[in-house]
């Protein structure tokens, strides 16, 4: 298992936004999570970058381990495991002070490797298909982009540092059906040499990208198991009314 | 009455400007209030220079601006003194206080429990409305002897050609840093304010890239600040230009100009508040009405100057929105 959630319970103040959560994700497989807003999936995600602990009166219980590694064993630096598990927001979010260029270089230079990275800009560009919408003006502001444009930007900027690990949530909630047939062509991609989480509210496109399926209801782990399984033969009453759009 | 003018303004959805009475009189009405002030300033630069000219007229301009005699006795009267007092001060100031404040808004901002900014900066805030006169008994009774015996001698001891001559405690430096002091709640407060607004999005970005806290601050934090930073350095600025109580109780009161910053000196605001009621003379009166002015144009330079550094080195926001 790349990565290994057991008994994970998270807070916000007197929220309790996740359940004792377990589940697994083998290396080089898209996990999809799926459910209702507010179940939980991007406090799910956060707590696997270990961003979740910087929300100010957030806490959490249980453990999870990357690579058979304990997060909160002692001597695991948070700042070099974010450098391993990238993540993609909800919203997006570009540096605006800095051009698109500098963008998407931001996280190598963070990593203090400086030097001309034309090449790896317009492979991540490439990758998250904006190279083509951006390539003349790449030294423009991140901010004269389109909302759409800004989270492939941001795509761009997490795939540039090259991470073992990709969390991804809602990726592609803002982009039309072309962009997003892009993304999920560079899911199954990037499958090849890292491990996914992508949150979605897009059934099919769980079903078309991941290799398993998590169904989160409020705060709670539903269901777990291969893709095909949940969309076709949930085992829960819930997932099947969630999946087949009874509710959520 | 604005947002009375909105409401209107919303439902009926005016197409035309022409049809939308209360949007119209609410501009109309800030125009009329900006081109007031406007005439305000201009008002107060013509009397000034009703004043003045004269006197600059027998000095000469640029005998008056270039000169670095002040002697009333003799009338002789050059400006180059105060300039240089009143710019020397307001660095030393900015060199001190600017570091320090934006180093203690991004503490208490990115670092400290936010129970330790509420509890340090409302102290801070009340600093900036202490009267600029308990400022100079404070640099009179306290800063001064300090700097006298430990730290000027100390100082000294670098070689450094700013910091030479006798110790008297009295001159630039002592005004500076009773300036420092001064504006350090200013620009501490609004750098505060400013860092607040940065959205949490951009940090958390920053951060997911494997950013150390220092680093966010750094790529994310301070760029997005930059020209509200600069902002509260220009307020700050101006209070330090125009300070006119504390600066002449410490600056010593000498219009020469010296090369160390423990020589004495004078500032503009100080010689017009000090000499101003006993001149004696149009010549006289002419001359500090004219320093008046020179302050005036320099504090109207120096924003220029610090807005089109912002313009220039702006990549962010600001530009967009522009
Ligand atoms: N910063 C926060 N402070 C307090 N409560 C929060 C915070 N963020 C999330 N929550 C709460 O935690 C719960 C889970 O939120 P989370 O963002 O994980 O939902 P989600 O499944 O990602 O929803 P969506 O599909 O709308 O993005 C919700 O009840 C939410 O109100
Ligand atoms: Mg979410």
């Amino acid at each position: 298992m790349k990565i290994e959630v057991r008994g994970l319970d998270a807070y916000f103040r007197s929220t309790h936004a996740l359940r004792s959560v377990s589940l697994g994700v083998p290396a080089n497989t898209v996990l999809a999570i799926i459910g209702p807003s507010g179940c939980g999936k991007s406090t799910f995600v956060r707590c696997i970058n270990r961003m979740h602990e910087l929300v100010p009166g957030a806490r959490q219980t249980g453990q999870i381990f990357v690579d058979g590694k304990d997060l909160h064993a002692r001597g695991v630096d948070p700042v070099d495991l974010r450098r391993r598990v990238g993540m993609v927001f909800q919203r997006p979010n570009p540096f605006p002070t800095m051009s698109i260029y500098d963008n998407v270089v931001a996280g190598l230079r963070l990593n203090g490797i400086g030097g001309d990275h034309a090449e790896l800009v317009e492979k991540s560009l490439r990758q998250a298909a904006l190279w083509d919408e951006v390539k003349d003006r790449l030294h423009t502001s991140a901010l004269s982009l389109s909302g759409g444009q800004q989270q492939r930007l941001c795509i761009a900027r997490a795939l540039a540092i090259g991470p073992e690990v990709m969390l991804m949530d809602e990726p592609a909630s803002a982009l039309d059906p072309i962009a997003t047939a892009k993304i999920e062509e560079l899911i199954r991609e990037l499958r090849q040499q890292l491990t996914i989480v992508i949150v979605t509210h897009n059934m099919q496109q769980a079903a078309r990208v991941s290799d398993h399926t998590a169904f989160f209801y409020m705060g709670e782990l539903i269901e777990h198991g291969e893709t095909e399984q949940i969309f076709t033969n949930p085992r829960e009453p819930r997932t099947e009314d969630y999946v087949t759009g009874k509710f959520g | 009455m604005g947002e009375v003018a909105a409401r209107h303004a919303e439902p009926s959805g005016g197409r035309s400007s022409r049809t939308n009475l209360p949007d119209r009189a609410w501009a109309v009405s800030l125009t009329v209030f900006g081109a007031a002030v406007l005439v305000v300033a201009g008002v107060i630069v013509g009397a000034l220079w009703f004043v003045a000219a004269p006197a600059v007229k027998t000095l000469g301009l640029w005998n008056f601006v270039g000169s670095r005699q002040w002697d009333v006795t003799r009338d002789l009267y050059g400006a180059l003194p105060f300039i240089y007092g009143t710019l020397v001060t307001s660095a030393v100031a900015l060199i001190i206080a600017l570091p320090v404040s934006v180093g203690l808004a991004v503490f208490l901002t990115e670092m400290a429990p936010a129970r330790l900014r509420v509890v340090v900066s409302f102290p801070i805030s009340l600093l900036a409305g202490i009267p600029s006169v308990v400022y100079g008994l404070w640099g009179l009774f306290v800063l001064v002897p300090l700097l006298r015996k430990p730290i000027e001698p100390w100082l000294a001891r670098t070689h450094f050609p700013l910091f030479s001559g006798a110790p008297i405690g009295l001159g630039y430096l002592a005004a500076g840093v009773i300036l420092a002091i001064m504006i350090l709640p200013t620009i501490t407060t609004i750098s505060i304010e400013v860092l607040r607004t940065v959205p949490g999005s951009l940090r958390e970005a920053a951060l997911a890239l494997g950013a150390t806290r220092w680093e966010a601050i750094r790529i994310a934090v301070l760029p997005y600040s930059r020209a509200g930073i600069v902002g509260a350095t220009i307020l700050g600025l101006g209070r330090a230009l125009g300070e006119t109580m504390a600066v002449t109780m410490v600056i010593g009161n000498s219009p020469t100009i010296s090369a160390s910053l423990f020589a004495p000196g004078y500032s503009l605001p100080a010689v017009i508040a000090n000499e101003f009621a006993e001149a004696s003379g149009s010549l006289q009166t002419g001359a500090l009405a004219a320093l008046g002015l020179i302050l005036f144009a320099v504090t109207l330079l120096l924003n220029v100057i610090a807005r089109l550094l912002v313009r220039v080195s702006q990549k962010g926001p600001a530009r967009v929105a522009a």
